[in-house]
């Protein structure tokens, strides 16, 4: 085995990556149309792009849920708030005279956001100022939000005929659906906020040691406080998307289950829920292997609640593989049969002539 | 309620009538659980002025009636909980085993042998849930996670629609009324009383229960003493399957259908019941006892709510504001237990 490849081995992210190579494989073994994109119209088409499509609102939960976690914590209540911005937007639209100017549509979709910025602000109050674990602290908001929801739009599923807040999901720009671009936008400024300020190395440094980071002069509160609040302003924005993409609030519907995916994808693409190190990338890898193995299954023709089987089989093969004692095994397999070979390092040698 | 948690130690303890008093604040741990009591019989109070007839036995009958199942689960997941863990699976292995249940029944076979097949359903998920858990190193909240994705998917496969069960012997379970005056009670409140009784039991009397609680209070200080830890853990999550079986058989009976969707989010209704009962997510502190009110408070506001005619958009907010208040009062005492 030459040495870039086994660097590349022992890349963490190598997992996933493998994980949604073999998926696309398997694609394309069943339809070879699978990697074609069609330009039609001065648009594409094509099963990949409904996958970059229909990932965005997945995306953005879990880009939050991956800073949250890494900061030791979990955010349970990613489906409500997406709820409840849904209903925020689309109740101002429909009681606007004019829901097809831009300006309204604009400031509803930024009245949703603002609030569900706020409920993300109210879990990091509980959370960093209180000390409330994460898990209980998150789960008021998944109780009570959908509640929220429910209020606002009176019980009912608020509909509406708004050309502007149509284009969000509907629309395209320069050929990709505009849904996609949100998503791909959300990933370059996350990345760029984590990435190339101190913010990232900060949250790993509590999410390692929070006793540590804090006696070295990391203000942990406001992190953690912040980050819960970038969590919630993201599912507002993923909220914002979903109801566009039915041009209804569904307040039950919306965003059902998603902070269960969203970990998952977090989880799949690497980041270990007991915080600290984070991966950015491995999270939007773990994200399209869920939509491309919904995508699979349902073409497959197995109906869309039994997608949750093939999730379970993906979870269990990749956190196992990722498992000490797996990676034990595997490590032991490789270094025998090194040993046995005519090239065997100079530790081997030394360790065969003790 | 606040002057207990703010009253200096020697004030409590020279209070004459206080041996009680005493006893709660030598065992913080006991203090959630007294906390849920009171809050109980202030929600009665509450109700009862409002309404007129709310504190009536049909009432009470009923809501052990209609949260049978929810008391199952809840004294599974507080082993569970107490260890340090989490069970996420336990709603939809609750669905999937009724499923079984429909399934079987249906084609004529007997509940006899039913019955035991929910059970032993129950505990393969819990065991497999353990064993990544202890073996495998998965943290149990993606353990229970795959395990939940998995028991809800394969009830789907079965059973798409819902499946109607007509065997008398398992319907009776909830439809036979066994009256004494106005109260009532079914054989699931029999089955539920049972479990509360045998898991509170384990916890308190066994070396299973000390265990349990030991491994939650330091993981690493139970394995030096030589405690049995890996088979503990993988235990309490085979028991805590084991009641997601049961609590299937009850809703079974209770909803007389089997269905993939039964139980979507009970999971979560029960971590909030036991986290509401005085068992702390961080594991190493709780009773089952406290769980029972949990799920009674919860239920409680259920029928308040119900009285009050207000919808599910209340009931939801209200619940979660509650559990906001518990975990308020537990983190100040947590806060003051770690300050002495």
């Amino acid at each position: 085995m030459t040495s870039w490849l086994k660097n590349l081995m022992k890349k963490r992210i190598m997992w996933p990556v493998g994980a949604l190579v073999v998926l696309i494989l398997v694609n394309v073994l069943y339809r070879p149309s699978f990697l074609k994109i069609t330009v039609l119209d001065g648009r594409f088409y094509g099963s990949l792009m409904d996958i970059l499509r229909n990932s965005a609102p997945l995306m953005l939960v879990s880009l939050g849920m991956c800073l949250v976690i890494a900061t030791r914590g979990i955010d349970l209540s990613v489906g409500s708030q997406m709820a409840i911005s849904g209903a925020v937007a689309l109740t101002i639209i429909s009681h606007s005279p004019t829901p097809n100017s831009l300006a309204t549509v604009l400031g509803a979709i930024g009245v949703g956001v603002l609030i569900t910025l706020l409920f993300g602000i109210w879990n990091g109050f509980l959370v960093a100022l209180l000390g409330i674990q994460p898990i209980i602290a998150t789960l008021v908001l998944w109780l009570a939000g959908r509640g929220i929801a429910l209020l606002i739009t009176g019980g009912f599923i608020t509909t509406i005929n708004s050309a502007p807040y149509k284009t969000i999901a509907q629309g395209n720009v320069l050929g990709f659906p505009v849904e996609f671009l949100i998503g791909l936008a959300a990933i370059i400024v996350v990345v760029l906020l984590v990435r190339r300020t101190a913010l990232g190395v900060l949250t790993e440094a509590i999410g390692i040691n929070p006793a540590a980071s804090r006696l070295a002069g990391v203000r942990s509160r406001g992190i953690i406080w912040s980050l819960y609040g970038l969590s919630g302003l993201l599912a507002g924005v993923a909220g914002i998307l979903y109801s566009s993409n039915i041009m209804a609030a569904d307040s039950n519907a919306a965003g059902n289950g998603i902070e269960l995916d969203a970990i998952l994808a977090v989880v799949l693409g690497g980041t270990s829920l007991a915080g600290g190190k984070f991966t950015l990338g491995g999270t939007v890898v773990g994200v399209f292997i869920i939509q491309t193995l919904a995508s699979t299954v349902t073409f497959l023709g197995v109906p869309s609640a039994n997608v949750s089987v093939f999730k379970a089989a993906v979870v269990i093969v990749v956190v196992v593989s990722q498992a000490p004692m797996v990676r034990n095994w595997f490590g032991r397999q490789f270094r025998s049969s090194k040993t046995a070979s005519p090239t065997a390092t100079p530790v081997a040698m030394e360790r065969t002539a003790a | 309620m606040n002057a207990k948690t703010t009253a200096p130690l020697t004030a409590a303890t020279s209070a004459a009538p206080a041996s009680w008093r005493r006893a709660v604040v030598n065992h913080p741990s006991w203090f959630p659980v007294v906390a849920s009591a009171l809050l109980l019989i202030l929600l009665f109070a509450g109700a009862q002025v409002k309404f007129g007839s709310f504190v009536t036995p049909g009432v009470l009958s009923s809501l052990f009636v209609d949260n049978a199942y929810l008391i199952i689960l809840a004294c599974g997941m507080t082993l569970v909980i107490i260890t340090g863990g989490i069970d996420l699976s336990v709603g939809a292995v609750m669905a999937f085993s009724g499923i079984i249940a429909a399934n079987l029944l249906q084609n004529g076979v007997n509940p006899t042998l039913v019955i035991p097949l929910m059970l032993i359903n129950g505990a393969l998920f819990g065991l497999m849930i353990g064993v990544l858990v202890q073996y495998f190193n998965v943290q149990p909240f993606i353990a229970s996670l795959a395990g939940m994705f998995l028991a809800r998917g394969l009830a789907h496969v079965f059973a798409p629609r819902q499946i109607a069960v007509n065997n008398a012997a398992v319907l009776s379970l909830n439809n036979h009324k066994f009256r004494f005056g106005d109260w009532y009670f079914t054989g699931t409140v029999i089955i539920a009383l049972v479990i509360v009784l045998i898991t509170a039991w384990l916890l308190a009397r066994t070396r299973l229960g000390r265990t349990v609680y030991a491994i939650g209070g330091s993981e690493s200080s139970a394995k030096l003493m030589g405690l049995p830890v890996a088979r503990t853990k993988v235990l309490v999550y085979v028991i805590s399957g084991t009641c997601a079986g049961i609590a299937g058989l009850v809703f079974t009976a209770y909803a007389s259908s089997g269905y993939s969707l039964h139980g979507v989010g009970t999971e979560l209704d029960t971590i909030a019941a036991v986290v509401i009962g005085g068992t702390l997510l961080t594991g190493g502190s709780g009773y089952i006892f406290g769980s029972l009110l949990g799920v009674l408070v919860y239920g409680v506001i259920k029928t308040v709510i119900n009285f009050a005619g207000a919808d599910q958009a209340w009931t939801r907010i209200s619940v979660g504001v509650l559990l906001l208040a518990f975990v308020v009062v537990q983190r100040a005492i947590v806060a003051r237990a770690s300050r002495r």
